[in-house]
């Protein structure tokens, strides 16, 4: 008889039968009930109506009828709390039994239940159990920590549980240990901030003894702990890899690509001089090999490591080529990720080889991998120079087989290959040109149109080939009608007299018809140049390219060290830093490589520049609480959070009259006799009187918000710092300063794009702050960003948005947002931005005042070095909005009395004491607020002293 | 295109680690049988996985990690079972993967077979296990020795584990606690009793290998493993050394092996586990080690518009080392527009599946003097394009007492206990994914 009779159903309410059951006086009775409801269980029917009945079973001498209760009470004991209350008594006597598996369960199962109560009771317990003479209990009570601090941190601490679990890293029981670490990794992950594993050279050596002894799940867990650790020079780092290797033989594959991040990330600080470097690059490749030889899903993950592990160090793999090679019968998601990193391994030292299998590949069946072999051969081609040729001709061959998908990618990468090597392989054009009617989809027809447009000169009927695209432009996606505009303009530059009439037609079907902006936008600046000046728009459009970079795909530096950080994770599979899809609450730690310290005398050079961050200095940037981070994402960063965009509004149109307005004027004194046609005017929609002002300078003044700011006179301006540093935002540095000038406040940015990447739709956000600082409109980049280049915004900010105290008092936490990523940084405002205009006080007021702020709110500071009298530094502080009230002499020495208003009301009074030749002042200032007072002071400070 | 997203739980409790939940699906899609180890997560959680498979047309093809809104779902499939597991956070997918297969190699150990009528039989224990295996997403105890402890394996099988000697009634739950966890070895227990002692290893290598058209081989390595039975009373302390042990510079241990002597002296030294495991995995990739035992001489050629095609194939031994291959097994996926196929095999048998389009030859053995050989005509849909592409042949053969990589045992010897045990190795050369392309 099997359990298969558990599943059995009789017509009338089984809820009701089972209980009859559960409640019978018969042990083995009871014990068949309780495994009915079990079976129920396991196919998710709900039977926890049956829990005051089940638990009633509990108190039994019967071991397994007990585990079964248990079994049962383990699943409904989150959902059912109040219920489970009801087994606390048989909880706490069992935690006392003589038999050490009861004792465990008891304590094992009380730590899944969630309520407040319970854990009261379970302290006790929980502590004997932690010390248990048994194994068993003591690995099953480590867990229980974990579960408990999940539940109520404050009591685990309290209790003094954490100090216990550390004590268990050094038990002697290896699966002890195991848990112990485990358990300590969660709470630590949980609370980031908490130096619970804080790791120095001795945890680490005691993690590392543990190594040795533990279970192999546990290795995994002091494998991870230990990737977090940064050791203090390149002999610590050395001695820990040399502990760590062995583990690259261990039969769990999960060990291994743990023991390969830590190798990884500790190999960044050994010389590459040293010898033991080439022996780690030996050892790292047959354990990775290893791994694909092991079952599809485990192949899967490895070769998503693999794939980051190449592009960080090709040296490791680059003899294994032929491990990557595809079998038939290997899924496809494996398959796909073989031919990237063959691709990755491609050289001139393999590169025949590796074309002959591509070729094989294209043969296959499934398409979306054909398609992928295909464009594999492209990339080989731009990759290795030396095969180009090869690379060409078996993508013709390919192109004979007029395999519709297989044609349309060959195209694809043929253009690519053009790119790179132009003016070598125009001769397949023809072949190409064959091709033409059995292109549908747009990415091959966008390219096939570039190359007809590229090579126009040599292509005889170039301009029936385009017109006959011309006919359904409205139909084609955007990618097909920009590349159709601009291989005709191209076309019409180098043959202007057959082409006129088509020219003239695809501009005006790209400015009149279409709705798509960058389509018309485009469409008006070739047409603008072809109307001003046609040899500036031969400059332009027929301009010699840059030559297309070896390899488009690779993961950009910075981020590809994080991800090397977090080898054998999901963001390892998705190659993307958990920051970008982890979800929950926690505040986001980003990892970086430890930079090369040499212990003793460096032998390094100076251009070795540390690869990561130093260690310490990740956490004040990116704030660590979980509830900011929280409310960050919560914000929508999209629309702006008051007013209206008016400088969106205000720049396109302008852009737009300019342009029509432009081009309108410059139609009459049109130079002739370079064969260019009558331009019709684009239709502009409205004239504005200023016909011939220069389109230029009138964009840039309304582009250039930035400029002027801070050359006039108004509050003193920081220079800019930086804020976000590249290495932190995945190549986007962004520094900046505060400026206050007439009223207004904003947030003056400089972004640069130090990634390989263009980056596209800036977005910014703030958190909620002391004084409710907000953008007043969004972030606006006009363009996108491209590498290396850097765009000056001035962001205007109001004082309108919610607030929240924040320490310091001027911490603002920021949120930009790009196309890549969402980056926080935290930045310190001088509070001089917010001192308004209207802040001086009337003398009687401001006696009156000072009088009455009681005197425990006066704060005095010294203000020293300042060389300026008392006339300088009144008027210097009145241009930031502090203003004398009153000034007397006393003694020899110049009382200034002063006035100044924060935007939310507050006033700031002050007495400042110049002495004539002394360059120390003395500051008192009274406030109803005091917090704010050594903000102020600073602020003080800063205008005096710059 | 990053998105911000809000945490659907911010504020609320800790997200969990780990493994959360645990869905077996069999091949028609229905769950059954799901095990939760935090809080019930719903059933609907799947459909996300329904989604993909049905993406995947072919159920190898479903990948094995997929994110959903608030979930990941790693999944494994095995014995035409899926093992889903649900994900709540950042975890290790291959400690998760690990864990999976070692639950199904667990099943298949406790019931003979990983199937979904073995588990529901079984369902009581399957559940007692799991929990046995995880707690709190941690797992516990994953060695097949110390479960047997815990939970007994079902009656049927129970005579057969010769471990257990006395139990209460007709539990199946073991009332003390699993020897090993008190000591250093968790992979062994305490006080393990054999009237007859004794050691076996088999060397099994499989070559995998593809060869191209015209008979060179693109790639070639040998995956080879030492699987013990080891039945020995006591503690024994075993050393096996090898007359060529540099044969093996990338393997995998078993944790019982002690990996410094393996260092220092190459021999494996270790206190075995009690029963059935695997020793060592390791892997022989240096093409010239790897000989390939056969040749096929293949020509299949299909005509531009007719209906028919022809197919000849034979095979014949190459680097044999002078032994006998047998069980050969030629599998071949025709193209879609091949109807059927009408051929004659000089020895052996063959047969065609039109649905998966699957020819199957059941060779046999080889013998030199005449080559075995498949030959015949290949109906093709009419009207339909001439196939582009070429079916590859997935070859199966076997020899017995043969390494293919040489790699031979040279001694064991037992120290700690004072019996003799009886000692035996076995070697046993397969092919494993062994291709030839034409």
């Amino acid at each position: 008889m099997t359990d298969s009779k558990y599943f059995t159903t009789t017509k009338k309410g089984e809820i009701f039968e089972l209980k009859a059951e559960l409640n019978s006086d018969k042990k083995e009775k009871k014990k068949e009930a309780v495994k009915k409801v079990i079976a129920s269980m396991t196919v998710g029917k709900d039977v926890s109506a049956l829990f005051p009945d089940v638990v009633n079973c509990m108190q039994t001498d019967n071991l397994e009828l007990k585990k079964l209760v248990y079994l049962y009470l383990m699943n409904y004991a989150k959902s059912q709390p109040d219920m489970a209350i009801m087994a606390v008594n048989t909880f706490v006597k069992d935690c006392e039994d003589p038999n050490p598996l009861i004792r465990a369960l008891a304590v094992r199962t009380m730590g899944c239940i969630r309520v407040d109560k319970i854990t009261e009771y379970l302290c006790e317990p929980l502590r004997k159990c932690l010390k248990d003479e048994d194994p068993y209990v003591r690995k099953t009570a480590a867990v229980c920590v974990a579960k408990l601090h999940d539940i109520n941190a404050q009591l685990v601490e309290d209790q003094g549980f954490l100090d216990t679990l550390k004590d268990l890293i050094s038990d002697s029981n290896p699966m002890v240990v195991a848990n112990a670490v485990a358990a300590l990794s969660e709470i630590a992950e949980s609370h980031p901030s908490s130096n619970l594993l804080d790791l120095n050279p001795q945890s680490i050596n005691k993690l590392l003894t543990a190594l040795n002894e533990c279970t192999e799940w546990g290795q995994i867990f002091i494998l991870d702990c230990l990737a977090n650790y940064t050791p203090k020079d390149d002999r610590e780092a050395q001695s820990i890899c040399e502990r760590v290797t062995p583990r690259l033989s261990h039969a769990n594959s999960a060990v291994v690509l743990s023991a390969v991040k830590v190798l990884m990330k500790f190999m960044e600080m050994l010389s590459k001089d040293l010898d033991y470097y080439g022996t780690l690059l030996k050892k790292l490749a047959p354990p990775l090999v290893t791994l694909l030889s092991a079952e599809p899903e485990l192949q899967y993950v490895a070769l998503r490591n693999i794939n980051l592990i190449v592009q960080k160090r090709p040296e490791i793999l680059k003899h294994e080529m032929k491990v990557f090679f595809v079998k038939y019968n290997d899924p496809i998601y494996v398959k796909l990720e073989k031919l990237d990193i063959m691709i990755r391994l491609a050289s001139q030292a393999n590169i025949a080889q590796v074309l002959a299998e591509l070729k094989e590949y294209a043969t296959e069946v499934d398409v979306d991998f054909v398609r992928k072999a295909v464009r594999a051969i492209g990339r080989c081609a731009i990759k290795v120079e030396q095969s180009a040729e090869r690379c060409v001709s078996t993508l013709l061959d390919l192109i004979q087989t007029k395999v519709n998908y297989v044609v349309q990618e060959a195209i694809v990468v043929i253009k690519d290959i053009f790119r790179k090597y132009p003016n070598k392989y125009e001769s397949v054009i023809a072949t190409l040109c064959e091709n033409l009617d059995s292109l549908d989809e747009p990415e091959a027809r966008a390219a096939m149109i570039w190359i007809v447009g590229e090579y126009a000169e040599r292509i005889d009927n170039a301009d029936e080939l385009l017109e006959s695209f011309l006919e359904g432009f409205h139909d084609e996606s955007t990618q097909v009608q920009l590349q159709l505009l601009t291989a005709i303009v191209k076309l019409f530059l180098k043959k202007p007299t057959e082409t006129q009439e088509l020219v003239q037609q695809v501009l005006s079907l790209a400015t009149q018809d279409s709705d798509n902006p960058d389509l018309r936008d485009r469409g008006y600046i070739y047409w603008r140049l072809l109307s001003t000046d046609p040899v500036a728009a031969k400059e332009v459009v027929l301009a010699e390219k840059p030559l297309i970079s070896e390899e488009t795909d690779l993961i950009e530096p910075t981020l590809l060290d994080e991800l090397i950080c977090y080898i054998g994770t999901l963001a390892s599979v998705y190659h993307k830093p958990p920051s970008a899809f982890v979800e929950g609450g926690r505040g986001v730690v980003h990892k970086s490589l430890p930079p090369r310290t040499a212990s003793s005398e460096s032998t390094e050079s100076p251009e070795m520049a540390p690869a990561g961050a130093p260690p310490g200095e990740q956490l004040d940037v990116i704030p660590t609480q979980g509830d900011l981070l929280g409310d960050l994402l919560n914000l929508d960063l999209g629309p702006p959070v008051s007013g209206p965009p008016l400088a969106t509004s205000s720049v396109q149109m302008g852009a737009v009259d300019l342009l029509g307005g432009g081009l309108d004027s410059l139609m009459g004194d049109e130079p002739e006799g370079i064969g260019a046609p009558n331009f019709v005017a684009p239709p502009a929609a409205t004239v504005p009187a200023n016909l011939g002002a220069p389109m230029g300078s009138g964009l840039s003044d309304l582009f250039d918000l930035t400029s002027g700011v801070g050359t006039l006179s108004g509050s003193y301006v920081a220079p800019k710092a930086v804020w976000l540093p590249a290495m932190k935002a995945k190549g986007l540095e962004i520094s900046g300063t505060f400026t206050r000038q007439v009223g207004s406040i904003s947030m003056d940015l400089q972004l640069t794009n130090k990634a390989l990447q263009v980056m596209t739709d800036f977005a910014i956000q703030f958190n909620r702050n002391s004084f409710g600082l907000a953008p007043a409109a969004p972030l606006q980049v006009h363009a996108p960003l491209s590498p290396n280049q850097t765009v000056e915004i001035s962001l205007p900010l109001n004082t309108v948005g919610s607030v929240m105290k924040m320490e310091p008092l001027n911490n603002l936490q920021v949120a930009v947002k790009n196309n890549i990523d969402v980056f926080y940084f935290s930045t310190l405002y001088p509070l001089h931005i917010l001192f308004v205009e209207d802040g001086k006080m009337d003398r009687q007021m401001f006696l009156a005042t000072w009088k009455d702020i009681p005197n425990e709110n006066e704060a005095q500071f010294q203000i020293r070095d300042c060389p300026l009298n008392a006339e300088a530094v009144s008027s210097r502080l009145q241009s930031s909005n502090i203003f004398t009230v009153a000034k007397r002499n006393v003694e020899g020495q110049d009382m200034l009395y002063q006035s100044l208003k924060l935007t939310n009301g507050i006033w700031v009074l002050a007495e400042l004491r110049v002495q004539p030749g002394n360059p120390s002042f003395t500051l008192s200032l009274k406030c109803r607020a005091p917090e704010v007072s050594q903000h102020v002071y600073q602020a003080y400070e800063t205008i005096l002293k710059n | 295109m990053p998105v911000m997203r809000v945490p659907p739980n911010a504020g609320a409790a800790q997200p969990q680690k780990m493994i959360h939940s645990l869905f077996l699906i069999n091949c028609s899609g229905d769950i059954f049988l799901e095990k939760h180890w935090k809080s019930v997560v719903s059933q609907s959680v799947c459909d996300y996985f329904f989604e993909a498979q049905e993406k995947a047309v072919d159920v190898e093809n479903v990948p094995p990690v997929i994110s959903t809104p608030h979930h990941y779902l790693i999944s494994i499939y095995r014995d035409k079972l899926f093992f889903v597991s649900v994900i709540q956070t950042e975890v290790p997918p291959l400690f998760v993967i690990e864990f999976l297969h070692r639950v199904a190699d667990t099943f298949q150990d406790y019931f003979g077979e990983c199937s979904e009528a073995a588990i529901k039989d079984n369902v009581v224990i399957v559940y007692e296990l799991l929990e046995e295996m995880l707690d709190n997403g941690f797992p516990l105890a994953t060695e097949s020795n110390i479960l047997k402890e815990l939970i007994k394996p079902p009656t049927i099988l129970r005579s057969v584990v010769n471990s257990i000697t006395d139990y209460e009634g007709s539990s199946n739950v073991g009332d003390t606690l699993p020897t090993g966890q008190l000591s250093n070895i968790p992979w062994r227990r305490a006080g393990v009793k054999y009237t007859n002692n004794e050691a076996y290893f088999d060397v099994v290598e499989e070559i995998d290998a593809i060869i191209d058209k015209s008979g060179s081989t693109v790639f070639a390595e040998i995956q080879g493993v030492i699987d013990a039975c080891i039945k020995l009373s006591g503690m024994p302390d075993l050393s096996l050394s090898f007359m060529n042990p540099r044969l093996l510079d990338d393997v995998s241990f078993h944790p019982c092996i002690r990996f410094k002597r393996w260092e220092s002296e190459r021999v494996l030294s270790f206190i075995p586990p009690d029963g059935n495991f695997r020793l060592i995995s390791y892997r022989v990739s240096s093409q010239n080690l790897v000989a390939i035992p056969v040749y096929v001489k293949h020509s299949i050629s299909f005509k531009e518009n007719s209906s028919c095609g022809r197919f000849d194939i034979t095979i014949g031994p190459k680097q044999n080392m002078g032994k006998t291959i047998e069980g050969i097994t030629v599998t071949v996926h025709m193209p879609k527009v091949v109807l059927n196929m009408n051929l004659t095999p000089t020895q052996g048998s063959y047969t065609f599946d039109p649905v998966t389009k699957v020819l199957t030859w059941d060779v046999g053995k080889i013998t030199p003097q005449k080559l075995p050989s498949l030959k015949g005509l290949v109906n093709l849909q009419s009207g339909a394009p001439k196939p582009e592409e070429n079916p590859s042949l997935n070859i199966q053969f076997k020899i017995q007492q043969l390494a293919i990589s040489g790699l031979k045992v040279n001694r064991l010897d037992m120290y700690g206990e004072k019996y003799k045990p009886f000692k035996g190795v076995k070697y046993v050369t397969k092919a494993g994914k062994f291709q030839v392309r034409t």
